[in-house]
């Protein structure tokens, strides 16, 4: 425990990845494989299910700390980390432990679970009581199942796969599923992820890893300079969904989730149309609700998910497909370092005879301006834009380098987001980095257009006296919120303004007296329940603080209806996955 | 209430029977000083009271003009029929807490102070100044820059073995150290606190007037060269540099090459202050009480009514009022200084989510 904390301390300390990667091989190579195998568990992301609810935690916290339950909220709302109040709140340990990581997770936190509240409480203060600062936190990650370091599962594959002197790619394929919490990491298991080329027996159905796309962000003019001609590119419409691959082996159907989770039961609907296909198969595509013949909004699917138990209804109201855009296995033959249009062609062959797989059409134009233009479609035909795939790329691993564009990148083209200038009202601390910064902000458009800057004026001078308004006044309506997109200096001087502009404070949250503007981008609109404007925004996120418009030029519910309204146009060529070739 | 001996005026924390202000930040006419630092002695005041220790480095600070009358810590002058006298607080050379008597009742302003850990333990002390000294009194102005419990030092002998251990493995990498912490207070306590067996020391042009009043009032320093003085630039690689925090990636910083940098205060407890600061290394070193701190000090003067002042009142207003005193906070404008203040972001990294 004390040799994975020290490692934890060192990865969050640095920033350099050649550090973080020694740091890693450092610690693999010293550490003993039945810790190391639960070491690699937690760095690529595994997370067991909460073994002690966070209100048993926070009790047993503010009685081993000695003080009131209001005061230690206070510190967890300047820390902005439960697992970290706890660390900081208790007094100095009484004497240290020594065990590994593996005993104190197997014979000390899973056992945990299911114990009685009184003992879990008497166990976990006995064991906080072993560990300084730093031991006590990791602790409280993994009890809490929050725990997150800066390093990515390429990275811990990296180390691995360097300090074994095996194929980094190998090592990718072999950790597929390692942390979805169907098997325990165990050595044995742990030491498979680095042996010899022809040992290990993988899972049965087991995935390959998820070649992820760039962003591309180059102007249209440079596009044929940069991409060449388009007769290069197998171009595809970029769903939003769930990328998934579909495992067919031994008769048998997975469903592999892009988060490395085995979603089989959560889409029966797939497996049977998965059950045609031969044995050896591996697709990669993505799951859609498709309803009434067509591609349902992200917000169905998200619905679904949020269902422990399918029932008739759900199954009835979200009906889920599968678009296959890859072929990674064949006639149990690995196909991955295949060119991109020799799978496709293969993939078109295999998908030909199974009706109840999608298959994602490819779009051709003669030129980028022309695909510019199909791409202004993409709102209406309820996608996120174009993906651009060249001809002889193979299956990657993870996100590759920008610069290796030679044929090997996947690029997703996305449309501009929809925005709209809006006004911050309320602003709440971040956590992590941003603890104790005001970087969590809600944010509000005028109910009609003032009439001039001073109606706008009179009404935001209403707000700083706290009045409530009139039913017909001119006032500010919270629609949506955000936290990302500023850079750090822009945050700064926005949480300076926060501070110094504050009316009230609700807890953690501040009320602010109406200053700034701020563009802000998202992904989607729909009409909501759940928030006053009626109103719901997807992925919001801030462009730009609008220094250069006056308050009273703020969008308006009226601007949001008109994005609503330009969305949900009924659409006039809905993409058809299994048409158009 | 009428009779207080201290209350709040848009230029500071005022004594109405002696016609007087504590730490004011408008400009005024009397003006007593707890201590040099920028947030609590301000230029513009007519008259200046203070401790005698705080002299040479007021005058640094705010001009060898000013009108400036000192009293020793505990020898009280009457103004007024108001006694004022100071007491140490542990902060930083000269700093003090403010006594005043009038009519029988004692109220203390603290300035602000250190004292850390839940005993009295003199190696929990700032050595480089005169150790904080209770005062009895009725009513006690206490700082609360650290108010929460999160906030425990840990025992300075730690702390300075952590920076010691930082810079001989700089060193024997033959890589430069440069931590960077305020140039009044907190410089004069690493250089005094660290092993200077390991390599040479220098520091930065803000730092070195301060070390010279420290040593002028017999505050053991080592010897430290400005960086600017220095011809060989090799002596860099096994050095310690101190510098004030505005140095943080400006090209002054180039002239040691590759280097470890570090940044001392007490805000570097937590995780996100220390990510925010985009250093290699922080260590948690205060002029400030931490919680155990301020809860003894308070307990000390035996107070039975607390105000509490810059950092969270709120917090230890309530939790004063459940130990049953009588407690209140005043508004101020300290704690916006070159002293402790939020560490600000460097430009370059980004916020991870």
């Amino acid at each position: 425990m004390k040799r994975f904390a020290r490692l934890f301390a060192e990865l969050d300390a640095s920033t350099a990845t050649l550090d973080k990667v020694d740091a890693l091989k450092r610690y693999f190579a010293a550490a003993a494989p039945r810790d190391a195998a639960w070491a690699v568990y937690f760095l690529a992301g595994g997370k067991p299910r909460q073994v002690v609810p966070s209100s048993v935690l926070w009790a047993i916290a503010c009685r081993g700390a000695g003080i009131a339950d209001w005061l230690f909220d206070a510190c967890y709302q300047a820390v902005g980390d439960f697992a970290e109040t706890v660390a900081h709140v208790l007094p100095p340990p009484a004497h240290e432990s020594d065990l590994g990581l593996a005993e104190w997770v197997e014979d000390r936190l899973l056992p945990l679970r299911g114990l009685a509240p009184e003992e879990q409480a008497a166990r976990i203060a006995s064991y906080w009581d072993e560990l300084d600062s730093a031991g006590r936190f990791l602790l409280n990650k993994l009890i809490g199942g929050g725990f997150r370091v800066g390093v990515s599962k390429l990275l811990v594959q990296r180390a691995l796969a360097e300090g074994a002197g095996v194929d980094a790619k190998r090592v990718a394929q072999r950790m597929m599923g390692y942390t979805d919490g169907r098997v325990a990491p165990s050595p044995e298991r742990y030491l498979q992820l680095t042996a010899g080329a022809d040992a290990g027996p993988l899972d049965l159905g087991q995935p390959y890893p998820f070649f992820l796309a760039h962003q591309l962000d180059a102007p249209l003019e440079a596009f044929t300079t940069r991409l060449a001609a388009t007769e290069d590119w197998i171009v595809e419409w970029k769903y939003d969904g769930i990328r998934a691959q579909v495992v067919k082996r031994a008769s048998q159907v997975w469903i592999w989730s892009r988060g490395e989770e085995l979603v089989t039961d959560r889409f029966p609907e797939i497996v049977a149309a998965a059950a045609g296909l031969p044995n050896g198969t591996v697709l990669d595509g993505e799951i859609v609700v498709w309803k009434d013949e067509r591609l349902s909004p992200f917000a169905l699917l998200q619905q679904r998910i949020g269902r422990k138990t399918l029932t008739k209804k759900v199954l009835g109201d979200a009906p889920v497909a599968y678009i296959a855009y890859d072929l990674l296995e064949f006639g149990g033959a690995d196909l991955r370092e295949r060119p991109q249009d020799e799978r496709r062609e293969l993939l078109e062959a295999v998908i030909a005879g199974q009706s109840a797989i999608r298959l994602s059409p490819v779009e051709s134009r003669p030129s980028w301006e022309a695909f510019a233009e199909l791409r202004r479609e993409a709102r209406t035909r309820g996608v996120e834009g174009l993906m651009l795939k060249h001809r002889s790329a193979r299956y990657g691993t993870g996100r590759r380098k920008q610069d290796d564009l030679a044929g090997g990148t996947w690029w997703k083209w996305k449309i501009e987001p929809l925005s709209v200038d809006c006004i911050l009202v309320y602003a709440q601390a971040g956590h992590g980095r941003r603890a104790s910064v005001y970087t969590d902000y809600t944010f509000a458009v005028w109910n009609r257009t003032p009439r001039d800057a001073a109606e706008a004026e009179a009404a935001i001078a209403a707000i700083a006296r706290k009045e409530p308004p009139a039913a017909d006044a001119l006032q500010l309506v919270a629609f949506a919120k955000a936290y990302s997109g500023l850079t750090d200096e822009e945050f700064l001087r926005v949480d300076k303004v926060i501070r110094g502009s504050t009316l009230e404070k609700f807890g953690p949250v501040r009320s602010v007296r109406p200053t700034l503007m701020f563009e802000l981008g998202f992904e989607g609109i729909n009409r909501s329940g759940r928030h006053k404007s009626g109103i719901a925004v997807r992925f919001p996120r801030m462009l730009r603080i609008r220094d250069d418009k006056p308050l009273h030029e703020a969008d308006t519910l009226a601007s949001l209806e008109v994005l609503l309204a330009l969305q949900h146009r009924p659409a006039s060529a809905p993409p058809e996955p299994d048409g158009e070739e | 209430m009428a009779d207080d001996l201290v209350v709040q005026r848009r230029e500071g924390l005022y004594c109405p029977q002696g016609d007087f202000y504590i730490d004011p930040w408008r400009p005024v006419e009397r003006a007593v000083i707890t201590h040099a630092h920028a947030d609590h002695a301000r230029r513009g005041h007519d008259r200046y009271l203070a401790a005698a220790p705080a002299e040479g480095v007021l005058r640094i600070r705010l001009g060898d003009e000013i009108a400036l009358q000192t009293l020793p810590y505990g020898e009280a002058i009457a103004h007024h029929g108001v006694r004022v006298s100071f007491h140490p607080a542990g902060h930083v050379l000269g700093s003090a807490q403010v006594r005043l008597e009038h009519g029988g009742r004692v109220w203390v302003a603290s300035g602000d102070y250190h004292v850390a850990g839940d005993s009295a333990d003199p190696r929990e002390d700032n050595a480089t100044c005169t150790p904080f000294e209770p005062v009895r009194c009725h009513c006690f102005i206490t700082e609360s820059t650290f108010g929460l419990p999160i906030y425990r030092w840990q025992p300075q002998a730690e702390l300075f073995a952590s920076i010691d251990d930082w810079w001989r493995r700089n060193a024997e990498a033959g890589r430069a150290s440069l931590i960077l912490g305020y140039s009044f207070g907190k410089a004069q306590r690493i250089l005094q606190g660290v092993d200077r067996s390991i390599g040479p020391i220098f520091v930065h042009g803000a730092v070195e007037p301060l070390n010279r009043a420290y040593r002028a009032a017999g505050v053991d320093l080592p010897e430290t060269p400005l960086v600017t003085e220095v011809k060989d630039k090799a002596l860099f690689r096994r050095a310690l540099i101190v510098a004030p925090p505005s140095v943080q990636g400006s090209v002054w910083t180039r002239r040691f090459g590759e280097h470890s940098d570090a940044f001392a205060s007490g805000w570097m407890q937590l995780r996100g202050a220390r990510r925010r600061r985009s250093v290699d290394r922080g260590f948690v070193l205060s002029d400030h009480a931490d919680w155990p701190g301020l809860k003894r000090a308070i307990a000390a003067t035996g107070a039975e009514r607390v105000i509490v002042t810059h950092g969270y009142e709120a917090v230890m207003v309530r939790w004063l009022g459940e130990q049953g005193l009588e407690a209140g906070a005043f508004e101020t404008e300290y704690g916006d200084s070159d002293d402790e203040e939020p560490a600000p972001v460097p430009a370059d990294g980004e916020l991870a989510s």
